[in-house]
């Protein structure tokens, strides 16, 4: 393992992401416009968005209950969930190179992330 | 409106805000927060989410050409991706206690900042900086393959360097943008990283810093799925034709054009902004 065969991974890794992603994103999305499309779009004042939109569990549960807008969320959370994921990949390759010094700065950045990731849900 | 007509209305915007962001070398996340809020009425935050949310597809996207170039270099990424993803998370949640009208005002200011960076040239001082020894500590310094020749480099001013990473962070919580010029000056201006090492590793790390901030913006319910869907896939088609076209097109040329357009619109931010 090499830097530059971690980074070949990671590129292919953030493609595949993108592309999974992109694709929920418009499958929901036309969902959404076949369902709703007859509604008002309103966005000119904040309104928050209800826990079906936000939390981690419930974006999921939401998403596999078929329910549009939270598919849309769901691909979004797998957009977000790409360049962690890349992280984590770079902390097994680091791993791999023996490179103490790097796991450790990985680590680091990776539980930054992840607490990111879980402070919301916490929080609520 | 209903959302029949907003959803093709603003995925033909940001279409045009990724190709506009991709030519000019601003990232395509930036352009789109003004085009939501001045021409559609977007409220603020939720152009910030969808905006953020589609600088994580854009770089995403094009980080397999970076790559496959073989100039991005991963540890200077990593490492410095310590002080952006602690930055945005700082930035995002200093969001939710700032009013719009100030984040607006802030808004302008720095894409002020980058359509002047877009318009000039880079200059250096002449005389390089003494080696740093954090850089040779942690392994920093590299090589890259430049028209056919190996070019080794050396990186300076890694301290400096990386407070100015955890300032670009902090911004790109803030204002929802991957805050790539910023992170390019930070690592071409700062700590002399030949440019197109800058610009690729750059493009690596604005995913990092944004998936630390999306997350807190989602959980605060910033990202609206009826505007962020029609943007993520808009902003992300325009930044992947852009990156087509650029080598067709009399580059230099556009990109002051495309200044002139993005400054008018920053400083219609501003003016949005003061009159709250």
């Amino acid at each position: 393992m090499t830097d530059r065969s971690i980074e070949r991974t990671l590129s292919t890794l953030l493609r595949a992401g993108v592309l999974i992603s992109g694709l929920i994103v418009l499958a929901g999305g036309i969902y959404y416009l076949a369902a709703h499309g007859g509604e008002f779009a309103d966005y000119r004042q904040f309104a928050g968005q209800p826990a079906a939109h936000r939390i981690i569990g419930q974006i999921a549960a939401s998403a596999f209950a078929l329910r549009a807008q939270s598919v849309i969320q769901f691909g979004i959370l797998a957009l977000i969930a790409t360049p962690i994921l890349r992280v984590a990949v770079s902390l097994v390759g680091f791993a791999m190179e023996r490179d103490a010094k790097y796991v450790g700065i990985t680590a680091l950045v990776l539980a930054l992330l992840l607490f990111s990731l879980i402070e919301g849900a916490i929080r609520d | 409106m209903t959302v029949a007509e907003f959803t093709p209305i603003v995925a033909a915007a940001s279409l045009a805000a990724g190709l506009l962001g991709s030519l000019t070398g601003l990232g395509g996340g930036v352009i789109v927060t003004p085009v939501l809020t001045l021409f559609l009425g977007v409220d603020l935050r939720y152009a910030m989410g969808a905006s953020l949310i589609s600088a994580i597809a854009s770089s995403s996207g094009a980080a397999a050409s970076y790559v496959r170039d073989g100039y991005s270099n991963i540890r200077i990424g990593m490492f410095l991706e310590i002080a952006t993803t602690l930055g945005a998370l700082t930035g995002a949640f200093l969001n939710t206690h700032i009013s719009t009208s100030v984040l607006s005002i802030l808004f302008g200011l720095v894409l002020l900042q980058s359509a002047w960076q877009t318009m000039g040239g880079r200059k250096h001082t002449k005389n390089p900086p003494p080696d740093d020894p954090l850089s040779e500590k942690l392994l920093l310094d590299s090589s890259f393959q430049d028209n056919g020749r190996e070019r080794h480099y050396k990186v300076h001013r890694v301290k400096t360097g990386f407070g100015l990473m955890f300032g670009a962070g902090t911004l790109s919580g803030l204002l929802g943008i991957g805050s790539g010029s910023l992170k390019v000056i930070a690592m071409d201006q700062a700590m002399r990283i030949p440019f197109k090492v800058s610009t690729a590793t750059s493009n690596f790390m604005i995913g990092v810093t944004a998936a630390a901030s999306a997350s807190v913006y989602l959980s605060r319910g910033y990202i609206n799925p009826g505007i962020v869907m029609p943007v993520m896939l808009g902003v992300l088609a325009g930044s992947l034709l852009g990156a087509r076209l650029l080598s067709r097109l009399p580059v230099t040329l556009l990109r002051r054009i495309f200044a002139v357009v993005v400054g008018v619109m920053a400083i219609q931010m501003i003016v949005e902004g003061i009159r709250g």
